[in-house]
C-alpha cells in the first residue's frame, strides 16, 4: 500500500504542466531520433542524454522516461517500414512486420505494434511497481560477495547468451573492463592506465564510451559501406486496425508481455529470447498458419509486446540492484551516475521521490506515446527518407556535442573518435558491442565488491563465496558456461539416437 | 576443419569484409592488438606501487594483472578460432552495402573533419566548429549542395547553441563569437 501512495505522489509530481511538457518533448524527440535508421533505443538514449545535463534530476528523469519509450517505439517503426531492426530485440518484429507492410498492411502493423507496446509497457511498469520492492528487500540483505557473483553472472550472460561467438563476446567484455580500469583506483588512490594524462584520472565517462561505440562507430561503419541507392520506404497512412486485427492481436500482446517481463527482470535476461519465444508460440497457436512468413499480425503483436515488457522488466534489476542487462539499461545507469545517483537497494530509501517520479513518468510517457504516435506515424515515416549524408553528419554533430558537454574538455572528443574507431573495428570483425558497455559500467563496481568481499575474509579467496545467493548465482554461471558442452556432447547425441530409433 | 584456412593470396590490407571465401586473416590483426593491449595492461599494473592494507588486502594491482592475463589467454583462443576458419559476421544494416569494399576515403575524410572539430572547438567555439563538422561530414559522405549545406549547418549549430548552451545550460564554448551570440 505504501508503494501505491508513493506512486500516487509520483503522479502528482509529474502532473505539473512544466513536467508534462518535458515528458511530451521527451516522447517526441525520443521517437524522432529512434525512428532514424541505424539508431537503436540505446543510441537514442545515449545521444539525447546531454539534453538533460542542465536540468534537475527529477525533470531529467521525467524527460528520460519519454525518451526511453519513444526510442523503443521509433525502433519498431523502422523495423516494420524498412526491414531494419535498430537493435537485436526488434529483429523478430521486422520478420512479419515488414512482410505486412509490403503486403499493404503497414498501417495495421504499426497499430498493433503501438497498441501492443502500450499494453505491454503499462502491464510491465505495473509489474515493476509490484516486484521491485521484493527485489529491493532481497537486495538489502545481499553482501559484497553476492553482488560480486551477480555482476559476474551479468558478464557471463551478456557474452554467452547473446551473439554467435563466445570468444568474440569475451573479447568485447575484456575491452570494456580495460576501459573501465582507466583512472584512479577508488580504494588505494593509485592511477591506472592513465598514461600520465591528468584528465584521465577521473576515468573515461561512460557516456563518451556509449556515444563513441554506438553513434560514432556506427556512423563511420556506415560511411565506409554506404549504400548509394537509398533503401525503399513503404508509404503509410494513419495506423488503424479492423475488428479481426484486434481479435488476432490481444492474446499475443498478453502472451508476449508474459514472456517479456520475467526475462527482462532476470539478471541474465534480455529481450532476444522472449521475442523469439513469443514468435514461436504465436506461430504454433495461430489460426492462420498460412500467413506466417507472409505477414501475420500475431507475429508483430506478440514479439513487440515481449520487447516492451522486457524493457520494463530490465528496470527491475537496474533500479533495485544496479545491474544493467541490456544496452539501454546500461546507458540509463550511466545517466543515473552522471547525477551522482547510484542505483541499488538504497536508491529507494535515499531517492524515493525520484524513483517514483521516474516510474510515474514511465506510465505517462507510455500513454503519451500512444496518443501521439498513432496520428504522427506518417510524419515519422517521412523521417526515414532523410538523405543519408545529412543523417550521418547529424549523428556525428550531435555525438560531438554530447561528448563535449560531458566535461567541457576537447580531450573527450579525441577519446570519442578513438572509441568510434574501436566501434568501427568491432563492427568490421563482428564483435558484439553490448558486453563492452556492460564491462565499462560494471567492471569498476565488480572490482570494488570483489575487494570488499576479500577485505572481510582478510584476503582469503573463500571470502568470495558469501551465502546461498552467491552459491545459486555461481551455479547459474557454471550452467551458462557449460551449456554449449552439454548441448554438444549430451543433447545432440541423444537427439541423434532418437532420430535413428 | 582446418581446410578453410587457405590464405587468399590477392587480398590486400583492408580488403572487403564481405568476401565470403577463405579465412578472414585480418582477424590476426585483432589478436595482435589484443596481445599488445594485454601486455600494456600488465606493464602498467607492474608500475603501480603494491599497496595493501588491512582494509584492502588485494591492492590496486591484482585486477589489472588478472585482466591482462585473461586478455593474453583469450588471444590464444581467438587465434585458434581464426585458424580454424572462425569469423565474425560484419554488422549489416539498412544503409550498409557489404558487397563492395570499404570506402576508406570517406572514413578518412570524416576522421579529419572530426579531428578538426576537436582541435578548433575551444578557439572558434561550437557554432563555427560544429557547423564546419556538419558541413564537412556531409561533404565527406558525398553531398555536393555546398550552399544549402552551409545554411543547414549554420542553422543546426546556432539552434543547438541557443537551445542547449543558453537554454538548458549545457557546456558548449562560444569561442571567438563570445559576446556576439
Amino acid at each position: 500500500m505504501d508503494n501505491l501512495n508513493n506512486l500516487m505522489q509520483g503522479f502528482v509530481d509529474v502532473m505539473d504542466p512544466m513536467n508534462l511538457l518535458l515528458a511530451l518533448i521527451g516522447v517526441l524527440v525520443g521517437t524522432a531520433v529512434g525512428v532514424l535508421p541505424g539508431i537503436g533505443p540505446a543510441m537514442t538514449v545515449a545521444l539525447l542524454l546531454p539534453i538533460t545535463y542542465g536540468m534537475e534530476p527529477v525533470q531529467a528523469f521525467i524527460m528520460f522516461a519519454g525518451i526511453f519509450y519513444g526510442g523503443m517505439y521509433g525502433g519498431s517503426t523502422t523495423s516494420i517500414l524498412l526491414n531494419t531492426p535498430g537493435e537485436s530485440s526488434s529483429v523478430v518484429t521486422a520478420i512479419e512486420g515488414n512482410k505486412m507492410a509490403k503486403a499493404g498492411r503497414a498501417a495495421q502493423a504499426l497499430a498493433t505494434a503501438a497498441i501492443g507496446s502500450f499494453v505491454a509497457g503499462t502491464i510491465g511498469t505495473l509489474l515493476l511497481v509490484l516486484v521491485t520492492p521484493f527485489v529491493v528487500d532481497l537486495a538489502v540483505s545481499l553482501g559484497a560477495p553476492d553482488y560480486f557473483a551477480l555482476m559476474l553472472l551479468a558478464f557471463i550472460a551478456v557474452t554467452s547468451v547473446l551473439g554467435s561467438s563466445r570468444i568474440r563476446g569475451f573479447v568485447s567484455l575484456l575491452l570494456g573492463l580495460t576501459i573501465g580500469l582507466v583512472g584512479i583506483d577508488s580504494v588505494s588512490g593509485q592511477q591506472r592506465l592513465t598514461l600520465g594524462i591528468p584528465q584521465l584520472a577521473d576515468g573515461i565517462d561512460v557516456v563518451v564510451v556509449a556515444v563513441g561505440i554506438f553513434a560514432v562507430g556506427e556512423a563511420l561503419w556506415v560511411a565506409a559501406h554506404l549504400r548509394r541507392r537509398p533503401a525503399e520506404v513503404i508509404p503509410v497512412g494513419r495506423p488503424w486496425m479492423g475488428r479481426s486485427d484486434w481479435k488476432r492481436s490481444w492474446m499475443p500482446w498478453l502472451r508476449g508481455t508474459a514472456y517479456g517481463f520475467p526475462f527482462g527482470a532476470l539478471p541474465a535476461g534480455g529481450a532476444e529470447i522472449p521475442t523469439f519465444l513469443s514468435y514461436a508460440t504465436e506461430k504454433r497457436l495461430t489460426k492462420h498458419p498460412e500467413e506466417f512468413g507472409k505477414g501475420a499480425i500475431e507475429g508483430v503483436a506478440g514479439p513487440e509486446a515481449a520487447n516492451n515488457a522486457s524493457a520494463a522488466g530490465t528496470l527491475v534489476p537496474m533500479l533495485a540492484i544496479g545491474l544493467p542487462t541490456n544496452a539501454t539499461a546500461a546507458v540509463m545507469l550511466a545517466a543515473f551516475q552522471s547525477y551522482g545517483i547510484q542505483p541499488g537497494p538504497l536508491l529507494f530509501e535515499r531517492e524515493a521521490s525520484l524513483v517514483w517520479v521516474l516510474i510515474a513518468s514511465l506510465f505517462i510517457g507510455n500513454l503519451l506515446l500512444l496518443l501521439l504516435n498513432l496520428p504522427l506515424a506518417p510524419a515519422w515515416a517521412k523521417l526515414l527518407q532523410i538523405p543519408r549524408p545529412y543523417l550521418y553528419a547529424g549523428i556525428l554533430f550531435f555525438a560531438s556535442m554530447g561528448a563535449y558537454a560531458v566535461g567541457a574538455q576537447p580531450l573527450d572528443l579525441f577519446l570519442l573518435l578513438t572509441l568510434g574507431l574501436l566501434g568501427f573495428a568491432m563492427r568490421r570483425f563482428g564483435l558484439p558491442v553490448l558486453p563492452l558497455i556492460v564491462g565499462v559500467i560494471l567492471g569498476p563496481r565488480a572490482e570494488l565488491q570483489g575487494r570488499r568481499s576479500l577485505q572481510l575474509s582478510g584476503g582469503e579467496l573463500s571470502g568470495l563465496l558469501g551465502g546461498p545467493v552467491s552459491y545459486t548465482v555461481y551455479t547459474a554461471v557454471a550452467l551458462v558456461l557449460v551449456w554449449p558442452l552439454i548441448r554438444r556432447f549430451v543433447l545432440s547425441p541423444l537427439r541423434a539416437r532418437n532420430a535413428a530409433a | 576443419m582446418s581446410l578453410r584456412v587457405n590464405p587468399v593470396k590477392d587480398r590486400t590490407v583492408g580488403d572487403t569484409p564481405g568476401s565470403r571465401q577463405g579465412g578472414d586473416r585480418a582477424q590476426y590483426g585483432v589478436c595482435v592488438f589484443l596481445a599488445l593491449l594485454g601486455t600494456a595492461v600488465i606493464v602498467d599494473a607492474l608500475g603501480i606501487p603494491h599497496i595493501t592494507s588491512g582494509t584492502d588486502p588485494v591492492g590496486p594491482r591484482a585486477v589489472p594483472l588478472i585482466l591482462g592475463a585473461l586478455l593474453l589467454v583469450l588471444v590464444v583462443f581467438y587465434a585458434v578460432d581464426v585458424a580454424r576458419g572462425g569469423r565474425g559476421e560484419p554488422e549489416a544494416g539498412e544503409d550498409v552495402d557489404l558487397s563492395q569494399g570499404s570506402d576508406w576515403r570517406t572514413v578518412l575524410l570524416l576522421v579529419g573533419v572530426f579531428l578538426a572539430n576537436a582541435l578548433l572547438i575551444e578557439r572558434l567555439g561550437w557554432v563555427i566548429s560544429g557547423g564546419l563538422l556538419f558541413w564537412g561530414a556531409a561533404f565527406a559522405l558525398g553531398n555536393r549542395h555546398y550552399i544549402r549545406n552551409l545554411l543547414i549547418a549554420a542553422t543546426l549549430s546556432l539552434t543547438t547553441f541557443y537551445a542547449f548552451a543558453i537554454g538548458l545550460g549545457v557546456n558548449l564554448p562560444a569561442g571567438v563569437l563570445q559576446g556576439i551570440l
